[in-house]
């Protein structure tokens, strides 16, 4: 077998490096993490022709090797240690032809390092239109690289990229711009020093503060004895080599590029002018975000219903079909019911994906960004939130993470802590069953009442997490000092196999994810629902068949039911349930509804499941989840269970409490402390109890 | 006293000359924001901040507060 070429694809932000990375990969990609960090590793196999092959790592997106983040950190990490596994035999990084200058600093960075560099000039089917001619061979000679021309959207130039990589052997690796004129004095004393290192190496290592395994920065403070520079004085030497290298580019530019500045009058301001209008920006913005919630509820009730309706047979047909017995029981009662509470919100969680993805790749993204930063640093929030607190409509965990390019800490903070408060994906499933239980099913003002509900409780999601912002804020005393950049892409129209891609991946991640803790959990609550202690489980046929004689008839069917509750209530489960109920009951749940709460502090999605679990447990008919919920009775008050007030009640307790795991490990990761996850979850919870109990005492 | 980023208009264009912070951001060079070069403002939000601006063909936003700092010569 041949040996893999390794292949390190690098560039700044919304060059399209990710669509070239699914061009050349394809569907056989792998997304996994970055040991010990949560960085997202995109790695994939790319065929080659003559039988070769590459692996492909798809780095995050930098402006430079400057890192300022956690994602940076990764890519010059894997450009400087050599004795990584996945340590490029080539780079390829990838520019966008409009914002060609800019991308070219990384560029000269990259190859400075002495590694193959491969530029890729992406979106050239632009050039025309916007009036750009390149002279490539000019560049090729100047850059002392090869150029590929592609558009990953039109899918040319792949199969000429895949060549260059091919021959990588044959690219020079002469550095572009000798960064040791900035202060030749200081960058001699490095070389005499460390003779043998690269000499632009040692000044990355010198001004980053990231892990570089065997050459590391204070290893070089303390072996050599070379005297580095303070900070500030290193930062002053960063500035020079930035403007090193812009004259450079500059230089090169000039003899081989060309702009038509007429051509350039283009969509982008026309659009601009309307999106980020001082007024129509704002309604447009508000506009999208109610068409998305009416399309997620309105769109994904059909196959939803398609979905419910099949567990509920596939549970019949398994009970019916595998002999009889304690295993078919479980399978029957406990684990297809509780799959079916996952698998049922997949239509919801990929309509909202995808809405996400499509809102990212357009580009639309960095307007809200814009439009929202003075609102939002009122709150203490940066413009930078709203990409969070709009992707934790999804899942707080990558809400959470994508705080990172948020620069000043204490905005990083307080964005980490208000995220859990809007409204995750983990939540529709239990919002969705309870709207349809207590909320009626018709039109007001041409808008569906329970859509409206859906959208009321997305905007106490993002209401709730702007106000509790708003005084931590006030409370939380950091002084920070930052800035604020961000770039302004240009308007692509999504392509559909990298929104496809992403709205896969993401949809998988969440069933296999929660799917795992939900199958656990639904046979550990059937084995506790199905068996209990003592004469009154083992013994509940005859207890309750003791209550009826001949003069007080019952028919067969009623005697069952009442068998089967009268043990679920004295099983285990039933018995842990009871000791909870005190502190449930003014909330207006019962028992079971109280385990189901308890079970969601693993994952909030666990919820519907538990609730299928300890419903389906004896029974033998074939009913959807729905319809087993709706026929419960209160213990105490009486009447159904699932009442307005209790509803209410309960979808309160569920926008406010923090109740998922992996959402406060995630925050302990990126604060470094339980400090901060151990307050939301008290903080939260408290909260929670205290509006949902006031709610179902005014509305009962 | 000097002119700043922070005083232009909507479609007004300026030459940077020069910062009058030591900390500019290393960020914000990198996106283009140079001495030498020039910058159009493209869009305001609400009360001109933040600045939507075309930064020598980057184009990119950034606060009032920074722009405070940038010094800049107006080109008419």
């Amino acid at each position: 077998m041949s040996k893999q070429i390794n292949v390190a694809l690098i560039g700044n932000p919304n060059t399209g490096k990710t669509s070239v990375f699914n061009q050349l990969t394809g569907l056989n990609q792998k997304v996994g993490n970055y040991p010990g960090i949560t960085v997202e590793k995109k790695e994939g196999i790319c065929k080659l022709p003559r039988g070769l092959k590459a692996h492909i790592i798809d780095l995050p997106g930098t402006y430079s090797l400057n890192a300022s983040s956690l994602d940076e950190n990764v890519v010059i990490e894997l450009l400087l240690n050599k004795n990584d596994k996945d340590y490029p035999d080539v780079a390829v990084v990838v520019s966008d032809v409009e914002n060609l200058k800019r991308n070219l600093l990384l560029f000269t960075q990259v190859k400075d390092l002495g590694i193959p560099t491969i530029l890729v000039v992406n979106m050239a089917d632009r050039m025309e239109r916007k009036g750009i001619s390149l002279d490539i061979e000019r560049l090729e000679e100047k850059l002392r690289t090869k150029i590929a021309l592609v558009s990953a959207r039109k899918n040319t130039g792949i199969d000429e990229l895949k060549e260059f990589i091919i021959n990588y052997k044959h690219l020079s690796t002469e550095p572009c711009v000798n960064a040791s004129v900035i202060d030749p004095e200081y960058f001699e004393g490095l070389r005499s020093a460390y003779p043998n290192q690269s000499l632009y190496k040692l000044w990355l290592v010198i001004t980053q503060d990231v892990n570089f395994g065997n050459l590391n920065r204070n290893e070089l403070a303390k072996t050599s004895g070379f005297q580095t520079k303070p900070e500030s004085d290193l930062k002053r030497l960063q500035q020079k080599e930035t403007i090193l290298r812009y004259q450079f580019i500059n230089g090169v530019l000039k003899e081989s590029m060309s702009v038509d500045a007429r051509a350039a009058k283009d969509l982008r301001s026309r659009l601009d002018r309307v999106l980020t209008h001082k007024v129509w920006g704002y309604v447009i913005f508000f506009a999208i975000l109610l068409l998305i919630f009416q399309a997620i509820y309105n769109w994904s009730s059909y196959p939803m219903d398609m979905i419910d309706e099949a567990f509920a047979q596939l549970s019949e047909w398994a009970k019916n079909t595998l002999p009889e017995g304690a295993f078919t029981n479980l399978i029957a009662e406990g684990v297809i019911p509780g799959l079916g509470g996952i698998v049922i919100f997949i239509p919801q969680i990929a309509f909202l994906f995808l809405f996400i993805s499509i809102l990212e790749e357009s580009g639309y993204m960095s307007r809200v960004v814009f439009l929202m930063d003075r609102v939002m640093r009122r709150f203490g929030l940066s413009g930078k939130s709203v990409v969070p607190l709009v992707s934790g409509t999804a899942c707080a965990i990558p809400a959470v993470m994508a705080t990172r390019n948020i620069e000043n800490w204490k905005e990083r903070l307080i964005t980490i802590l208000v995220v859990p408060f809007t409204t995750c994906s983990a939540r529709l499933p239990v919002y969705l069953i309870i709207i349809a239980l207590v909320i009626p099913d018709r039109s007001f003002w041409g808008f569906n009442l329970q859509g409206l509900t859906l959208m009321l409780l997305y905007l106490i999601g993002f209401g709730t997490a702007i106000a509790s912002a708003w005084i931590l804020n006030k409370i939380l005393k950091i002084r920070s000092k930052s800035y604020f950049v961000i770039e302004m892409p240009n308007y692509k129209l999504p392509m559909l196999k990298n929104v496809g891609i992403n709205v896969v991946e993401k949809t998988k991640s969440f069933v296999f994810g929660a799917g795992k803790i939900i199958l656990a959990i639904s046979i550990v609550l059937w084995v506790l629902a199905s068996y209990g202690p003592g004469e009154k489980f083992n013994n509940a046929e005859e207890i309750v068949s003791a209550n009826y004689s001949e003069e007080n008839p019952v028919s067969k069917a009623d005697l069952d039911e009442e068998i089967a509750s009268y043990k679920l209530r004295n099983s285990y489960i039933g018995i842990m349930g009871k000791g909870i109920e005190p502190v449930v009951a003014p909330l207006g749940y019962d028992w079971k509804i109280g385990i189901a709460i308890i079970s969601s502090f693993a994952a909030r999605e666990v919820f519907v499941g538990t609730l299928a679990t300890i419903y389906s447990v004896g029974s033998d008919e074939e009913e959807t989840i729905k319809n087993r919920m709706a026929a419960e009775t209160n213990p105490i008050l009486g009447g159904p269970l699932f009442t307005f007030a209790s509803g209410i009640s309960l979808l309160l307790f569920y926008a406010f409490a923090m109740q998922c795991m992996s959402t406060l490990a995630i925050v302990k990761r990126e604060t470094n402390t339980w400090k901060w996850p151990l307050f939301q979850l008290v903080g939260m919870s408290a909260f929670a109890y205290l509006v949902a109990l006031a709610a179902f005492q005014l509305l009962k | 006293m000097k002119l700043t980023l922070a005083q232009l208009r909507c479609g007004q264009r300026g030459i940077i000359k020069d910062f009058s912070t030591e900390d500019v951001p290393l960020k914000l060079l990198e996106m283009g924001c140079l001495p030498g070069n020039e910058v159009e403002v493209l869009q305001t939000a609400p009360f001109m901040d933040p600045m939507y601006l075309n930064m020598n063909g980057s184009h990119l936003a950034i606060r009032k507060e920074t722009a405070l700092h940038i010094e800049i010569e107006l080109i008419d």
